[in-house]
């Protein structure tokens, strides 16, 4: 593969707890992004479940090793990337809003989110594990990271991924719309794209953002998905809040050329970082 | 307080139009009153779901004021929705004849759940769900009546405060007659919400906004120039009509109980 490839992120509004009519949303929709030649499908959060599915959890718990239902999703993977998301169940019955990446049939990679807000209308952390782990998974897009909605939030999670070698970073989001008395949209959809923006242009990576459309008892998902080049610019953005297939053409050349001009990757310095945080960490545990 | 009309408008109606659909309706019924609230929602239905799918049911009391009846029907006629003008003066007065010594309150708590009697009924009829009308002050000042005007399947004004909901009322050009007269719940002769409550809308949307959305402390509030008297009036209010906010309380002796541990949206499977 060339270094451009064209991404598609679904903007859909799955039913909650729902698992078969949700699979056929995908299964549409991957149609629908391929016959538009895109090369990678992304979905958002839980796409496969709906988000504030509470006790329902467990009902909607898939094993990604043991999965009969997914078969179906992994073969429309065989000529198109995919990326989802999910609840999955572990073997000590831990249950994780995780997000999957799927290609040539098979399931490549998992991401287990690692920051589960739980304050104000958030409660992640009393129906679901928190992950533990963060990788990147080799993609013909080059290293790809995958990150769950608040895991953004945590800045530190992108600096890794992109320490790991990612290019790309796929952020899987169900971020219902809060905050009406700005001029220009929900206070939450800027903070996204402040943020997505932001994050892009320091690290000089694309950030694909699929965020959610919908509403669940009242809470109101504003789509805002986007593509953000490596110099912090908005190359595609869903134009409607409703549902929609946002396609973007990524170049991995952006990347490199991105990188001359502001290398501030090469210069970046882990051991200072490592020494210090470490140090933060002693005191902290001492104090 | 600012507050962005084109996106609430356009999020409202798409939470009508959604969370009806998701429970199998296309329709609402809604109580018109004659006053601001009930027509933002009106007009938000309207717009959302056709006119044809709205019904406005107009439910005057012997005492209630001829204005009211005629400010809900500019509504009807600016809309064109369905209505229809149910007189509740013999299901109140029918009650209250053994009842001798009802006083106002009472009196305007029966009015109120008379109201919500004919809408669940009209709602049966016209197979719709109720759209409610209880903006977000009168929800935190419990200023309303539990299983009366409080009742409804779906709220669409129910996190907007009085001052934004005659923001978005003129956004929507709800008629002038409306916006230009004084809040009141019209149960007696004369009466006033602000007159009743002891301060104004704007006074007490300001503190709302600063202690409920903001979580701004009592010390902030007061060197804000909030008045000590009328913080506490404030929170005292909020404080007392709690129960109101919540469904019954029921004493939990099972593992899982409906009312303690039992988790699931409402959109469960929608």
């Amino acid at each position: 593969m060339t270094g451009k490839f064209t991404v598609a992120l679904a903007q859909v509004s799955p039913k909650l707890g729902l698992l078969k009519e949700n699979l056929q949303l995908h299964l549409d929709t991957i149609r629908r992004a391929k016959s538009e030649g895109a090369d990678l499908v992304v979905f958002p959060e839980l796409s496969l479940t709906g988000y504030i599915l509470q006790d329902l959890v467990p009902d909607v718990a898939i094993d990604p090793l043991n999965a009969p239902s997914l078969q179906q999703l992994l073969q429309a993977s065989r000529d198109i990337a995919c990326v989802f998301g999910f609840v999955e169940v572990s073997d000590r019955y831990n249950y994780y809003n995780a997000a999957a990446y799927v290609a040539e049939g098979r399931i490549q990679h998992v991401h287990r989110k690692l920051y589960l807000p739980t304050y104000g209308m958030f409660d992640e952390m009393r129906f679901f594990a928190m992950g533990e782990k963060l990788r990147t998974v080799r993609t013909p897009f080059g290293p790809l990271g995958l990150l769950i909605c608040e895991d953004l939030w945590h800045p530190s999670t992108l600096y890794l991924h992109v320490q790991d070698g990612a290019r790309v970073v796929v952020t899987l989001s169900s971020s219902p719309g809060r905050g009406v008395r700005t001029h220009e949209g929900f206070q939450t959809s800027q903070g996204w794209e402040i943020l997505l923006k932001a994050l892009s242009q320091f690290y000089t990576v694309y950030n694909l953002y699929a965020n959610r459309a919908g509403i669940e008892d009242g809470a109101y998902f504003p789509g805002g998905s986007m593509v953000v080049g490596p110099v912090g610019e908005v190359i595609a953005r869903s134009q409607t809040p409703g549902e929609d297939l946002v396609l973007a053409e990524l170049d991995l050349d952006e990347i490199r050329r991105a990188r001359l001009f502001t290398p501030v990757l090469r210069d970046e310095r882990l051991d200072l970082t490592l020494r210090e945080l470490t140090r933060i960490v002693r005191q902290r545990s001492q104090s | 307080m600012r507050l962005n009309c084109p996106l609430v408008n356009q999020v409202l109606q798409s939470f009508v139009r959604d969370e009806l659909s998701k429970a199998g309706f296309h329709r609402v019924v809604v109580g018109l009153s004659g006053g601001i609230d009930s027509a933002v929602s009106c007009f938000l239905a309207a717009r959302a779901l056709g006119p044809e799918n709205v019904l406005a049911v107009m439910m005057p009391y012997r005492t209630s004021s001829p204005e009211s009846l005629s400010d809900a029907r500019a509504v009807v006629e600016a809309l064109g929705v369905k209505s229809e003008i149910v007189e509740i003066t013999s299901i109140v007065d029918g009650y209250f004849e053994a009842q001798s010594r009802a006083n106002s309150l009472r009196r305007g708590n029966a009015m109120a759940r008379a109201r919500m009697i004919v809408l669940f009924d009209k709602s049966m009829e016209f197979n719709a769900l109720v759209l409610g009308t209880s903006n977000k002050t009168e929800l935190l000042l419990g200023y309303g009546t539990l299983f009366g005007d409080m009742a409804s399947s779906i709220n669409p004004i129910g996190d907007l405060y009085k001052a934004d909901i005659f923001k978005l009322a003129r956004y929507l050009q709800v008629p002038q007659s409306i916006l230009d007269k004084k809040p009141t719940a019209d149960l007696w002769a004369g009466q006033s919400d602000e007159d009743e409550l002891g301060f104004t809308y704007a006074e007490v949307d300001e503190l709302l906004h600063e202690l409920i959305d903001r979580r701004v402390s009592r010390r902030e509030l007061l060197e804000k120039g909030f008045r000590k008297d009328f913080i506490q009036l404030v929170v005292n209010r909020i404080r007392g009509s709690q129960f109101k906010r919540r469904g019954p309380v029921v004493c939990k002796l099972s593992p899982r109980s409906v009312s303690h541990d039992f988790h699931y949206l409402r959109d469960w499977g929608m």
